[in-house]
């Protein structure tokens, strides 16, 4: 492979004299990557890299959140999920608080060991949370196959699931400022290459589905670059020791068994038509929302703390552009959930310096 | 949040932590030893002396590379030798859980008498109080400890100088990384050990080879990066490190990736930073070549004598970019994916 600084000259050669041009990556270990390599200050002033909705605990809705809360102080149940689920604020709560509080909330690194719990504790029931995007998906999908294969009856999910595709075509239609997609390597991993050519075949703007070393990164975007100042348009894999044109066909095969698609709320970005995943057929008898009745008596409290969350995640403003960034808004404080994960944009940014390095 | 509760944050050794310390005990306690708010106290009794008091309360009690019991005499013999005294005498205070098995606390026992013969201190007093079941959670262990100044070694003025070395004693990281994985039940094969040790040696073939030290931690709870934000502050300078000389262990790496932790932030148990005088560096780090556990001790860094960017810490990518390091936040927890 090219090496950084090979990468670094042919990028900034090929966009002598090209029209400012900006790239939004999609994939919260992209975030993190670009801004931990500092792939920004290898860059030619007309590339511009924004972060769009990658990150799968930013997008959480303010709603799935406080129904996670709900569920999760009740008498007799065991909450499990991801580690970065837990400072998310929401009102004056989070699933840290609560456990700080007594709640039986724990950190698990997969869904199956959710249901290990859920058969070491009959008497207990026990929920998985369910979010993040085709990547962590078919875990959960694997872990709802499992539980009603073995009659594991007090094991439940709570999915906050989404889907990329369907937010890309929601974010770069009509009006958007991306001239150019870094493709999500691990999203791809799972549904395929050939499931992000309808953003050059159909929003018109050349896709690159990229790796997440620094040369993987800026070998993207040189092959973005050369397309733009030729005026191509093509979905390309650059990530080829990953990523297949089907994906994992296994994976999809196991999703498309237990979940069906369903309208869902992203946060900044509203509802997103079939953008979610919800347990289908036999498998809704898992569902904890139904299970527990998360409907309408859920309490959801006022999002508004003055954060631009929602231009953040569009890629229309920059973390530092936001008032409360670094200000009322650190990791130790966050308001906005850009700020709690740390493949949020905002912590991303302040973790690393932003700007002020 | 503060919600006028003690919530596991302040447990974190980061901000909510100092701002606790700051809040509660120092305008209590206020006298002219404790406001400097090093490792040990330095008091006048005779001799000088260094003083020393630190809680554990670890879970899990045991796991890889290590104890309660190992970490509870390492810990106080740490803060007594980067205070740039010998540590002597030790005490232990615990308080046990009703019910806790007597084959536990006789291995946690063992373990602390072999850490205090490697360390060679003396444990010279203790207490023992049980509690009622649920009263905590299985054993917690206090030690409190005593070191003195030798008159051939000078106590290190604790506040790195403009253009020192910054040297770390070996591979950093590995505890924090160690205990999360132990702890979320991670099935790392093989496991990932603590660097767990009495770092006593350590410091004195340093100071024997007359390194001028100018500052030294080690760098537990909050890791390296909380030990160089706090110095770069007290300097009034900038602490710049490059990324490929700082000694990580590849299994702790890959395990920081996978948990998405940056292994400066991550706690160490057997580490000493020190800030020596530029001249002295190379001499340093063959000293500490020779101890065990500092077989990967290196120049890490450099603090900047331009006067710019007083209080920041950069690390330099190995590409060439720079990025800063941040105070640390609340709990470590791993991300997603």
């Amino acid at each position: 492979m090219i090496d950084v600084k090979e990468l670094t000259a042919k990028i900034n050669e090929l966009a002598e004299g090209m029209r400012p041009t900006t790239v939004m990556e999609v994939c919260g270990t992209h975030t993190h990557a670009i801004m931990k390599y500092g792939i920004r200050q290898l860059l030619p002033r007309n590339i511009r890299l924004v972060s769009g909705p990658g990150c799968p605990v930013c997008v959480t809705s303010q709603a799935d959140i406080a129904r996670a809360l709900t569920v999760a102080s009740r008498k007799n149940v065991i909450f499990m999920c991801f580690g970065d689920m837990m400072r998310v604020p929401c009102g004056k709560q989070s699933l840290l608080s609560l456990r700080d509080s007594g709640a039986d909330v724990r950190i698990a690194d997969s869904p199956m060991a959710a249901l290990r719990v859920a058969r070491e504790n009959p008497s207990r029931d026990v929920i998985w949370y369910g979010v993040g995007f085709e990547t962590t998906a078919p875990a959960t999908a694997a872990a709802a196959d499992a539980a009603l294969q073995t009659g594991v009856r007090n094991f439940s999910i709570l999915s906050a699931h989404k889907t990329m595709p369907a937010a890309l075509r929601a974010l770069l239609g009509k009006g958007s400022r991306v001239d150019a997609l870094l493709c999500p390597g691990h999203v791809a991993t799972i549904i395929g290459s050939d499931a992000f050519r309808f953003v050059a075949d159909e929003l018109k703007k050349p896709a690159v589905i990229a790796g997440f070393g620094a040369q993987e990164i800026l070998a993207a975007l040189a092959i973005i670059t050369a397309m733009i100042k030729k005026g191509e348009v093509r979905c390309v894999n650059a990530y080829p020791t990953a990523v297949t044109a089907s994906g994992n066909e296994a994976a999809m095969k196991l999703l498309l068994r237990v979940f069906e698609p369903c309208d869902a709320q992203w946060r900044g970005l509203g509802v997103i038509p079939e953008s979610g995943l919800a347990l289908k057929g036999e498998y809704k008898a898992l569902d904890t929302a139904t299970r527990f009745d998360l409907f309408d008596n859920i309490h959801v409290p006022d999002d508004d703390r003055g954060c631009i969350c929602a231009s953040v995640l569009r890629g229309d403003a920059e973390p530092e552009n936001c008032p409360n960034f670094g200000v009322a808004c650190t990791p130790t404080t966050p308001l906005g959930p850009c700020m709690v994960s740390g493949e949020g944009s905002c912590a991303a940014a302040y973790a690393y310096g932003g700007s002020r390095v | 949040m503060d919600d006028g509760k003690i919530n596991m944050t302040h447990g974190s050794g980061g901000e909510a932590y100092r701002s606790l310390i700051k809040e509660i005990f120092l305008p209590e306690f206020e006298n002219q030893f404790i406001l400097p708010m090093t490792d040990s106290a330095v008091v006048p009794a005779g001799v000088r002396v260094a003083f020393t008091t630190d809680g554990y309360v670890i879970k899990p009690l045991f796991f890889p590379g290590g104890d309660i019991g190992r970490l509870a005499i390492s810990g106080t013999v740490n803060d007594l030798a980067v205070s740039g005294a010998r540590p002597l005498y030790i005490s232990v205070g615990m308080i046990i859980e009703n019910g806790f098995e007597k084959e536990k606390l006789r291995a946690i026992v063992r373990s602390m008498a072999k850490t205090a013969k490697e360390a060679d201190v003396l444990i010279v007093t203790g207490d023992t109080k049980v509690v009622e079941t649920g009263g905590c959670d299985g054993i917690y262990i206090t030690t409190s400890g005593v070191g003195v100044f030798e008159d051939n070694i000078t106590p290190p003025r604790q506040i790195p100088m403009p253009g020192d070395a910054i040297i770390a004693s070996g591979y950093i990281g590995s505890h924090g990384v160690a205990v999360m994985a132990a702890r979320a039940e991670l099935d790392f094969t093989p496991p990932i050990e603590s660097d767990v040790r009495p770092m006593a040696a350590a410091v004195r073939a340093v100071a024997e080879v007359g390194v001028r030290i100018n500052a030294m931690r080690d760098p537990t709870r909050g890791g390296v990066a909380s030990v160089l934000l706090e110095w770069a502050e007290a300097a009034g300078a900038s602490i710049t490190l490059e990324e490929e000389k700082i000694p990580v262990r590849g299994d702790v790496a890959s395990a920081c990736s996978l948990l998405g932790i940056d292994p400066l932030y991550s706690a160490n148990e057997g580490v000493v930073l020190f800030s020596v005088a530029p001249d002295d560096a190379d001499a340093a780090v063959d000293a500490l070549k020779n101890v065990p556990g500092c077989k990967a001790a290196a120049v890490i860094g450099r603090v900047g004598d331009d006067g710019a960017d007083r209080g920041a810490v950069r690390v330099i990518t190995k590409y060439g970019t720079y990025r800063r390091v941040m105070p640390a936040t609340g709990v470590l927890l791993p991300r997603i994916c």
